[in-house]
C-alpha cells in the first residue's frame, strides 16, 4: 500500500523512519507503534536488522563489521522478499564534490556485490550516489565523519 | 567601426570610439591612437601588485539622464577597478579640480599634485528615444594624453552592464590584459540544514549584483558550468531515477538531458567551442570519461580504467583535457590528447589533487589540494612544473578561471561555518575577496565575457 510519509524521510535516518511508521500506525497491518517493530516491518529492518553500512576514509571495501551487517540484511532480504530496495551510497565532506559522488557509488556498489553474492536477486535492488549531499551527522570531526561514509539500504515503501 | 552595432543575444549595444573634437583636440598635446604602448601602465610581477592610483570622479549627468545613474555606474567602475587589487582609486574628497565638462581637457597639475596616474571621466545623457548615452575618456595624467575614449547607446536597463564594460576598458588599456567584469557566474544556492539541504541553480553578475535563481529545489542540483556562448549550462542534476547531467538554456528555460547512458553521469564541462560535453559516467563501481557531440549524439568512451576519472576539463585550443584519476591510490591530475589515449599524471606533490581546470589563457591548471585535512586552491604547469598555492585552509574547492586567466573563482565552507560562501582570489596568491551571494553558495562557474568581440 503507499505509504507516502515513509518515502519522505528516505533520506533521514532511522528515527525519521520510526516517526513516520507511527503517523502510519492506524493503518491495517501496521499495527506496531514506535519501538515495538513489527517483524516484516521496514521499522524491524532498520531497528533489528540495521539498514546501514560504515566505511573507513576513502575506502569502498567493507569492514568486517560492515560484512556482518550485510549478512543479517540479507538474510531478512531473503525471509521478506517483497520488498524492493535502493542503496543509497555516501561520503563524508572531506573530499571534492565530483570524487565524492563517485566514491559514494563505488561504496553503494560494494553493497550490492555482497548482497548479490548472498543470494539476492540484483532485480530488487538499485544503487544511488550522493556524494557528500546527504550527512546524517554535522559536525568537523570524526565522530561525525565516520557516521557519513556509509552505505544504506532503504526499503522501498510501496514494494 | 568595427565596434559599432554590435547585436548580442540579450542586448543591443551600440558602441563607438570618442576622440575630441577640433576644439578640444587643439588642447592635447598627443592623441593617443588605439593600439599605442601607454606609459601609464600597471606593473604586475610575481607575487608583488603595485595598485595603480586612479582618480574616478563621479560622472556627469547630460540632457535627460535621471536621478543616480551617472553616479551608480562610477561607483560600479570604482567598485570594480577596487576588487581586482590592481588599482586604488583616490578618495574624491582630495580631487582639487571639479570636472563640469567631460569633452574638455583636465587640469593635468591637479591631478598630478593628488598622485593620480590616470583619471576616468565620463557622462550619461539620456536621448530621446529613451536609451542611454554613456561617454568616458580615460586620461594619462603624466603625459597629459588621453588613452581611450568611447560612447556607447543602450537601453536603461543595461547601466550595470555599462559599468562592467567601461571597468574592462580601463582595465585592458592600463594592465594590457583583457578585462572580466562583463561577466557573469552561475553557482549553487545553499539554504536549510546541512542534513536537508536545499540546492539551486543561480545566477548572478561577476560582482554579485542581479541574482537570478534558474531552479526551484526541488531536485538537487551540483556543478554548473557554462558554455562558451554563455547561453548554456551544463550541471547535474538528481531527480527521477539515475542523477545525470543536464542542458539548460538560461534564456529560454529549456532543460535536455544529454545524452542517453545506462548509468549516472555527473562532473559535466563543455568544450570550448560549445559543441560537446564532456563527463564521468559511472558503470559499477569505477567512473570512467565520455564525450558527447551535442549536434549528433554521438558519445565517445575516452577512458577505461577500473578507477573512478572524473572532473575533466578541456584546454582551451580543444586539444587536451586534464582530469582527475585515482588510477595510481589517491587522487592526482592527468593530461591526456581530447579524443583520449595514454594520459600522463602531473601532479606528483604530497596529498591528493583534484578538480583541474584549464585557465582560458592555456598555460596553466587550477586544482583544488588535499593535504593533512586541508584543502587548497593552487595552479601547475600543464607538463606538471611550477606547482603553486593561492590560499589554503578548511575547506577550499573548486576553483573556476576569469575569462583572462588572471582570477580564481572558489567557494570556501570554513569548519564550523553554516555552508559556504564564494571567493576570488588573484593568480598571485593574493587579494582574496568575498564575492557577495544573498544565501550560502558554493560550485561557481565563471562565465566568458558576455561583450567579447574578438
Amino acid at each position: 500500500m503507499p505509504m507516502p510519509l515513509i518515502r519522505a524521510a528516505k533520506f533521514a535516518g532511522a528515527i525519521a523512519v520510526a516517526l513516520s511508521m507511527a503517523a502510519c500506525a492506524n493503518t491495517p497491518n501496521q499495527t506496531g507503534l514506535a519501538g515495538a517493530a513489527v517483524p516484516g516491518s521496514q521499522q524491524d529492518f532498520v531497528v533489528n536488522v540495521g539498514d546501514r553500512v560504515f566505511f573507513e576514509t576513502d575506502q569502498t571495501d567493507l569492514t568486517p563489521q560492515g560484512r556482518a551487517t550485510l549478512d543479517k540484511q540479507a538474510q531478512w532480504l531473503a525471509q521478506y522478499n517483497r520488498y524492493t530496495f535502493t542503496i543509497e551510497g555516501h561520503a563524508d565532506e572531506r573530499g571534492t564534490r565530483e570524487y565524492n559522488i563517485a566514491l559514494g557509488a563505488k561504496r553503494a556498489q560494494s553493497v550490492r556485490e555482497y548482497l548479490i553474492a548472498r543470494g539476492i536477486d540484483a532485480s530488487r535492488m538499485r544503487t544511488i550516489s550522493y556524494g557528500k549531499e546527504r550527512p546524517v551527522a554535522v559536525c568537523d570531526d570524526i565522530s561525525c565523519w565516520s557516521q557519513n561514509r556509509r552505505a544504506v539500504t532503504v526499503l522501498n515503501a510501496s514494494s | 567601426m568595427s565596434h559599432a552595432d554590435r547585436t548580442e543575444a540579450a542586448t543591443a549595444l551600440t558602441r563607438r570610439r570618442l576622440m575630441l573634437t577640433s576644439a578640444a583636440a587643439t588642447a592635447t598635446t598627443a592623441l593617443m591612437p588605439r593600439g599605442a604602448l601607454a606609459t601609464v601602465q600597471v606593473q604586475i610581477t610575481q607575487g608583488n601588485v603595485q595598485a595603480m592610483p586612479i582618480a574616478i570622479p563621479d560622472f556627469l549627468a547630460g540632457p535627460g539622464a535621471e536621478g543616480d545613474m551617472p553616479r551608480n555606474i562610477t561607483q560600479i567602475i570604482t567598485s570594480n577597478l577596487t576588487r581586482s587589487g590592481l588599482f586604488a582609486p583616490i578618495d574624491q574628497a582630495a580631487y582639487l579640480e571639479k570636472i563640469t565638462n567631460s569633452d574638455s581637457v583636465p587640469r593635468f597639475p591637479d591631478w598630478q599634485a593628488i598622485k593620480a596616474q590616470a583619471l576616468l571621466v565620463g557622462k550619461i545623457a539620456r536621448q530621446p528615444d529613451g536609451r542611454i548615452n554613456a561617454q568616458f575618456r580615460l586620461w594619462d595624467v603624466y603625459n597629459g594624453t588621453q588613452l581611450t575614449g568611447q560612447q556607447f547607446v543602450t537601453s536603461p536597463d543595461n547601466w550595470r552592464r555599462v559599468g562592467h564594460i567601461i571597468s574592462d576598458m580601463v582595465y585592458e588599456r592600463l594592465t594590457g590584459d583583457k578585462g572580466y567584469f562583463d561577466t557573469r557566474v552561475v553557482f549553487v544556492d545553499e539554504t536549510g540544514t546541512k542534513e536537508q539541504r536545499i540546492k539551486r541553480l543561480a545566477i548572478m553578475d561577476q560582482d554579485g549584483a542581479n541574482v537570478r535563481y534558474l531552479t526551484r529545489g526541488q531536485d538537487l542540483v551540483l556543478t554548473p558550468r557554462f558554455s562558451p556562448s554563455t547561453q548554456e549550462i551544463t550541471y547535474m542534476s538528481f531527480g527521477q531515477g539515475d542523477p545525470r547531467v543536464y542542458l539548460l538554456n538560461i534564456e529560454t528555460g529549456q532543460r535536455e538531458i544529454v545524452g542517453n547512458f545506462p548509468g549516472m553521469t555527473f562532473s559535466p564541462r563543455f568544450s570550448p567551442d560549445g559543441q560537446r560535453v564532456i563527463m564521468s559516467l559511472q558503470q559499477g563501481g569505477n567512473s570512467n570519461l565520455f564525450v558527447m557531440d551535442l549536434r549528433s549524439k554521438a558519445t565517445t568512451r575516452l577512458t577505461d580504467t577500473a578507477a573512478i576519472d572524473t572532473a575533466p576539463s578541456y584546454s582551451p585550443d580543444g586539444s587536451r583535457v586534464c582530469f582527475e584519476s585515482d588510477r595510481g591510490g589517491r587522487q592526482q591530475i592527468y593530461v591526456m590528447n581530447a579524443n583520449g589515449g595514454p594520459a600522463q599524471r602531473i601532479s606528483f606533490g604530497d596529498g591528493a589533487y583534484s578538480t583541474p581546470v584549464w585557465s582560458p589563457r592555456g598555460d596553466t591548471i587550477a586544482f583544488t589540494k588535499q593535504f593533512e585535512g586541508r584543502f587548497a586552491i593552487g595552479v601547475i604547469n600543464p607538463d606538471g612544473s611550477g606547482e603553486r598555492i593561492l590560499t589554503e585552509g578548511f575547506h577550499n574547492e573548486g576553483p573556476t578561471w576569469a575569462p583572462n586567466g588572471r582570477v580564481v573563482m572558489f567557494f570556501r565552507d570554513p569548519a564550523g561555518a553554516p555552508g559556504p560562501s564564494i571567493y576570488t582570489v588573484d593568480l598571485t596568491g593574493r587579494n582574496e575577496q568575498r564575492v557577495p551571494t544573498p544565501g550560502y553558495a558554493s560550485d561557481p562557474a565563471w562565465s566568458p565575457l558576455l561583450s567579447a568581440s574578438s
